[in-house]
């Protein structure tokens, strides 16, 4: 999206810096990190020893006859053995309950978080590239902390370690191995790059493909209704093809690089056998020696490999904190005032809107301005205005789900943001133009914003909205809906968020378009239904339609972002072209009869 | 499971399991995966075996790729062996060449197998991904291909993850996982042979802890199914849990969720560490255990061969060799387990898929169509009848609509207005009877045919991602800008889509591109004008226009209708005043039938429906 902040591509002590953003997050279990590094040092080390015995067994006990030299020696090299094992056990057990439980929090963190940001952010922000930030970016830090990091650092030690005792046993040949590990090293750390920004490439190539998926699926409609199903087919195919071709790029990166790790090792000792040989020959070395030699050899080998997947795989963990670090760092806007205290707030209460004005953040054009409405305590005012003409946003700012950009938004007097969050919007009650419907129980949907319904004001919401088809449902009011659940039509979701909205008598309603979705017959009974709770509550209504404009006492017309006539629905009819354009129905269109009643 | 008990979780039979689809039914149950070892369900490795047919002579080739690989691998510690035990006594002898010739056996080994191996990788990289790309193609045009009924019971979000995560699950078994597994059976076998042949008495040693290691790994293969199985499930929970809120984010807001959603999503995060921390807990025993019977047998294999050594009955070379095999030998068993969880998802996704692959499409495409390249459209229900297995939606329908009549659907939901113009699209077959344009009968026309001749404007005008021109020109591709600009001035379109920030060329999928319901309608109703049917169809098409839209629509409407069959859904009665003729529905019946004038001024349903419309207005 063209309006995500990309952060530039930082250097590397910008990546550091990165990294070390996760650093509070590991606070509670240091201890564990740090037991998860030392268990992975000693079991990396522990593994020199068999090397080492099984030369000292080779030159000892073997060259000497001494079978009784022997049984120290194995009972050592069966001591390491057993210590390895435990020692990897060790480091598995701590890294699990450390890395998990990092992973936990900050996915806790981070929602707890984005929970809290502002509507205007959620706009900016699609749930999917959040979901991949609090799902994928989050592992990979888990598996950086619990893993990378910690062999990061291991191996580098190992490698260090084994090399000085190469170079103690026998320098020369340990100098031999020391250059060969200089093209295997800069080969890997290259090739790695590029494997991993081809890895890069496939992953964002994945993420057109699901673009196409989720339309053709979820337009399958339009596609079968127009016959385009060749038309997607072909759109879908072109991007595949193209991921494959990346894939094979990547492949053919990955192959190479085997091919080195294959080809290394084996050269190598070769050349250890041909430099140990001469070695022994001229005594300098002993034929234990060289086996441990060899043997040492081994173990150095994937310390040295893996260098540069953990390099890559620290860097590309820096871009995911990055991108973590950007959502926590996203201020928090609409939040209480220090200080504000809850205040008096009758039912119904008397709604101010003084010199309104509102734009979106980074927008010079404001949405409304100049907006002043004052809705007597019991009154109901209609808005109504074309598309695009700022009704919703309007409806928006009582709520603070936007804070206002000029002007104030009183209740009973007290200008919404000083009053605490939480009870403003336990005050204010909305049923949204689309009906959001979770993934949970009929009765959890309805009693969203009070939890402490009692079962009679849930049947009394339910009745208002006609909603009774619920208690239908297979398991009634615990039938769980939503995405995962049973799914209801549109008339129906949109009659669920009614009797949500509606519940537990709201001092200020706010209907966005409540009955849209609804046949002639249903919007009829709950129209007679909603006259009675509108009578004890104030509320505003977006209106497309005369008989939801009829809902109201008074009807404000929306134009420009401005109030341009506020009035009786007959008066308003009979004195503003602009108005009759909006509700009076087509004269030409409409038959006579109706024509006359409409007007 | 510590799902929130409030979650509304019906604690009687789950909806799945109630209505027993074929092929998909059985998806989320738990016995799923139990064979999901090396074993997969026939069904499933049918599926594997379709994919991989085409690719038989490949496969050959690449075994034999892979044995000369291993070969050439296992000469290695052998040929150290050899050089401790002949080239270095001969070197001491004064005699270079064995020694050169060992070295030169292992450079040439070497050479051979790192060839070998970028063959294995970038063949069998070919494979898999000829055999992805097929998979893909084949499950995106089946499910293109699958009727509406199937797409409305298995949800948009299951097929989409058919679709995007079970095929990228297959993708990265193939990718990081595959050339592993195939390499340590390989190799763990032969290893195995090599071990007894070197020296059998070694061997035997080196083979009593096979008992241990198979009872481990069939510890860690019996526990970690349903571990992973049971991670798949909690961070399903948690993708749901996430993308609802954040979806209905001013919900959320509005009627401070935030707490109580703090509470459960703390839960479902708590069951998915727990379920990752059972997981990884098997892993945190397994390998340490491989590792152990690795070493035990090592330091064993080092005891007696020293025994062996020093009563001669073995070289010291060989004892090497035999060393470094045994460490071959159990390297590869660890890598096992670290890509067993993705060789499970992969398995869980090819099941699911074959599950898909086995929907049968049941509204398919005439292997014979009659060619109806110039349809009139004239529409005659024949003696239809149309019902799911449990109810009947359409008892028995006569309806003959003469070519270029307008026909209003009026009646109360679930009447069965929707299903019969979805009928007329042929999104499903009838039951009983027949669905007939210009006299022949849908099921036999070709789908180009048919859409041509016949199109369907539904309630959620859903846009592509794309330019409004794009989405327009969906209608007919092809088609150039003066049309699709014609098109959208027919239906009223233009001025809001000439308002926009790049025109025509803006992208609806960007901010400020976004377009508000009832222009999403517009584009949807341009797109349709641009397809220019015989037969169109609107399906509750003008719910979510304001007036002032409805009118500039109801305008186009008239001209638009005026030379061609259309069926019309509204709940608006104002849009059925444009028809030539209103059928009143009820029960999956029609009850009145005339024009819409004839009807306000009877005494049936319809004025019933009118009279209580008007009086909603006063």
């Amino acid at each position: 999206m063209d309006t995500t902040p990309h952060p530039a591509p930082p250097d590397d002590r910008g990546r550091l810096a990165a990294l070390l953003r996760l650093w509070p997050f590991t606070r509670p279990y240091r201890g564990l990190v740090a037991l998860t590094f030392t268990a992975a040092l000693l079991a990396t080390l522990t593994q020199l020893a068999v090397p080492l015995l099984t030369a000292a067994v080779v030159d000892g006990p073997i060259a000497a006859g001494d079978r009784s030299g022997l049984l120290p020696l194995l009972a050592l090299a069966l001591l390491f053995g057993v210590a390895e094992a435990a020692l990897f056990f060790l480091r598995r057990w701590a890294m699990n309950r450390s890395s998990l439980r990092i992973e936990r929090d900050l996915r806790d963190a981070l929602y707890q978080r984005l929970q809290r940001l502002p509507v205007a952010f959620h706009d900016r922000w699609g749930s999917g590239q959040l979901l991949s930030r609090a799902t994928t970016d989050i592992s990979t830090v888990r598996r950086f902390v619990g893993f990378a990091a910690v062999f990061l650092a291991v191996n580098l030690i190992t490698c260090v370690v084994v090399l000085v005792l190469l170079l103690v046993t026998y320098w020369p040949l340990g100098l031999a191995v020391l250059v060969t590990t200089v093209p295997l090293t800069f080969l890997g750390l290259r090739w790695e790059r590029r494997y991993n920004i081809q890895s890069r490439q496939v992953q964002d190539q994945q993420g057109e493909l699901t673009t196409d998926v989720e339309e053709a699926v979820q337009g399958i409609r339009v596609v079968k209704a127009l016959g385009r199903s060749g038309l997607v087919f072909d759109r879908y195919d072109a991007k595949a093809t193209v991921l494959r071709r990346m894939q094979l790029e990547r492949v053919r990166t990955l192959a190479l690089l085997w091919c080195i790790f294959e080809l290394h090792p084996q050269v190598t000792l070769a050349v250890i056998l041909v430099g140990g040989a001469v070695a022994v020959n001229t005594g300098a070395l002993t034929v234990g020696g060289l086996v441990g030699f060899v043997a040492l050899f081994t173990v150095l080998l994937w310390p040295i490999l893996s260098l540069g997947f953990l390099f890559a795989f620290a860097q590309e963990t820096a871009s995911a904190c990055d991108r973590i670090g950007e959502l926590l760092d996203e201020p928090v806007t609409v939040t209480d005032r220090p200080g504000v205290r809850s205040a008096a707030i009758g039912t119904p209460a008397r709604l101010r809107l003084e010199g309104v004005g509102f734009a979106y953040p980074g927008s010079a054009d404001p949405v409304l301005s100049g907006i002043d409405l004052d809705v007597a305590p019991g009154e109901t005012v209609a808005l109504v205005g074309a598309t695009g003409s700022g009704k919703t946003t309007l409806t928006a700012l009582v709520g603070r789900l936007y804070d206002v950009t000029a002007g104030r938004v009183t209740l009973d007097g007290v200008d919404v943001r000083d009053l605490p969050l939480a009870q403003l919007r336990s005050v204010v009650s909305t049923a949204f133009e689309d009906a959001t419907l979770f993934s949970m129980s009929v009765r959890e949907n309805v009693t969203l914003g009070r939890t402490d319904a009692t079962d009679a004001e849930v049947d009394e919401a339910l009745r208002v909205a006609q909603a009774e088809f619920v208690h239908d449902l297979p398991w009634g009011l615990a039938t769980r809906i939503g995405e995962q659940g049973l799914s209801l039509s549109g008339g129906q979701r949109q009659r669920l968020a009614l009797a949500r909205a509606v519940l537990g008598r709201p001092s200020v309603l706010i209907l966005d378009d409540p009955l849209s979705a609804l046949d002639v017959h249903t919007e009829a009974l709950v129209e007679q239904a909603l006259r009675k709770v509108l009578a004890e509550t104030t509320a505003l209504v977006v209106a497309h339609r005369p008989s939801t404009v009829l809902l109201a006492d008074r009807v404000a017309l929306l134009s420009g972002g401005r109030i341009t006539a506020i009035g009786r629905h007959s008066d308003l009819l009979a004195e503003v072209p602009e108005y009759r354009d909006l509700l009076a129905q087509d004269s030409e269109l409409a038959d006579a009869g109706f024509a006359e009643v409409a007007s | 499971m510590s799902q929130p008990a409030d979650r509304g979780a019906p604690p009687a039979p789950s909806p799945d399991t109630a209505h027993n689809w074929r092929g998909v039914a059985t998806e989320d149950t738990e016995e799923l995966s139990v064979g999901a070892g090396v074993f997969l369900r026939d069904r499933s490795r049918r599926l594997l075996g379709e994919l991989l047919s085409p690719h038989r002579r490949a496969l050959w080739g690449l075994l034999s790729v892979i044995t000369g690989q291993n070969i050439a691998w296992l000469a290695g510690p052998f040929l150290i062996g050899v050089g401790i035990d002949v080239a270095v006594p001969a070197l001491i002898d004064g005699d270079a060449g064995p020694l050169a010739w060992v070295t030169g056996a292992m450079l040439a080994a070497a050479a051979v197998d790192t060839v070998l191996r970028f063959v294995f990788l970038s063949w069998s990289g070919r494979i898999g991904q000829a055999v992805l790309l097929r998979l893909r193609r084949r499950v995106f045009t089946h499910v293109q291909r699958l009727p509406l009924s199937f797409h409305e019971r298995y949800t948009s979000g299951k097929t989409i993850s058919r679709l995007t995560s079970d095929v990228e699950a297959i993708e990265e078994l193939f990718d990081e996982g595959l050339d592993n597994l195939v390499t340590a059976v390989f190799s763990v076998l032969t290893i195995g042979v090599v071990l007894v042949v070197l020296d059998p008495p070694l061997g035997v040693v080196a083979l009593l802890g096979f008992p241990a290691l198979f009872w481990v790994a069939r510890w860690f293969q019996r526990n970690s199914t349903a571990a992973y199985r049971r991670t798949r499930q909690t961070i399903a929970a948690l993708i749901v849990q996430f993308t609802e809120t954040f979806g209905g984010i001013r919900a959320v807001q509005a009627f401070r969720r935030e707490p109580r959603n703090d509470e459960l999503y703390a839960v479902l995060n708590e069951d998915n560490r727990q379920a990752h921390d059972r997981a990884f807990w098997l892993i945190a025993v397994f390998i340490p255990a491989v590792t152990l019977i690795g070493n035990l047998v090592t330091v064993a294999v080092l005891g007696y061969g020293a025994l062996r050594v020093m009563d001669g009955a073995l070289a010291v070379g060989t004892l090497v060799s035999f060393l470094l095999y045994l460490r071959r030998f159990f390297d590869p068993l660890q890598d096992v387990a670290m890509f067993y969880n993705s060789y499970q998802s992969a398995t869980a996704a090819l099941e699911k898929l074959s599950g898909v692959l086995e929907e049968v499409p049941t509204v398919p495409e005439p292997t014979d169509p009659v060619p109806l390249p110039e349809a009139r459209g004239e529409l005659v229900f024949d003696g239809m009848r149309f019902g799911y297995t449990d109810r009947v939606v359409l008892p028995l329908l006569d309806l003959h609509v003469p070519a270029g009549q307008t026909v209003a659907l009026v009646g109360a939901t679930g009447a069965g207005k929707s299903t019969l113009a979805r009928l007329a699209a042929r999104f499903y077959d009838p039951t009983t009877g027949a669905v007939r344009l210009d006299g022949v009968p849908l099921t036999l026309l070709s789908d180009a045919d048919l859409r041509r001749a016949v199109v369907m404007v539904t309630q959620e005008s859903f846009l592509f991602s794309g330019t409004v021109a794009d989405n327009i020109a969906f209608g007919r591709p092809g088609a150039g800008r003066a049309e699709i600009e014609a098109a959208a001035r027919a239906i009223g379109a233009h001025e809001f889509i000439a308002a926009l920030p790049a025109g025509y060329d803006t992208d609806v999928s960007k901010r400020g591109g976004r377009l508000s319901a009832g222009q999403r309608q517009l584009v949807s109703f341009a797109r349709a004008f641009l397809a220019d049917p015989a037969v169109l169809i609107l399906d509750e098409a003008t719910s979510s226009l304001d007036v002032p839209s409805e009118r500039l629509v109801q305008h186009a409407l008239q001209t638009l209708l005026a030379d061609r069959t259309a069926l019309i859904i509204a709940h608006r009665l104002s849009t059925v005043e444009i028809a030539d003729r209103a059928l009143v529905m009820a029960d999956g019946l029609i009850v009145e039938d005339g024009s819409p004038a004839e009807l306000v001024a009877g005494t049936g349903r319809f004025a019933d429906l009118h009279r209580a419309w008007a009086d909603s207005l006063v």
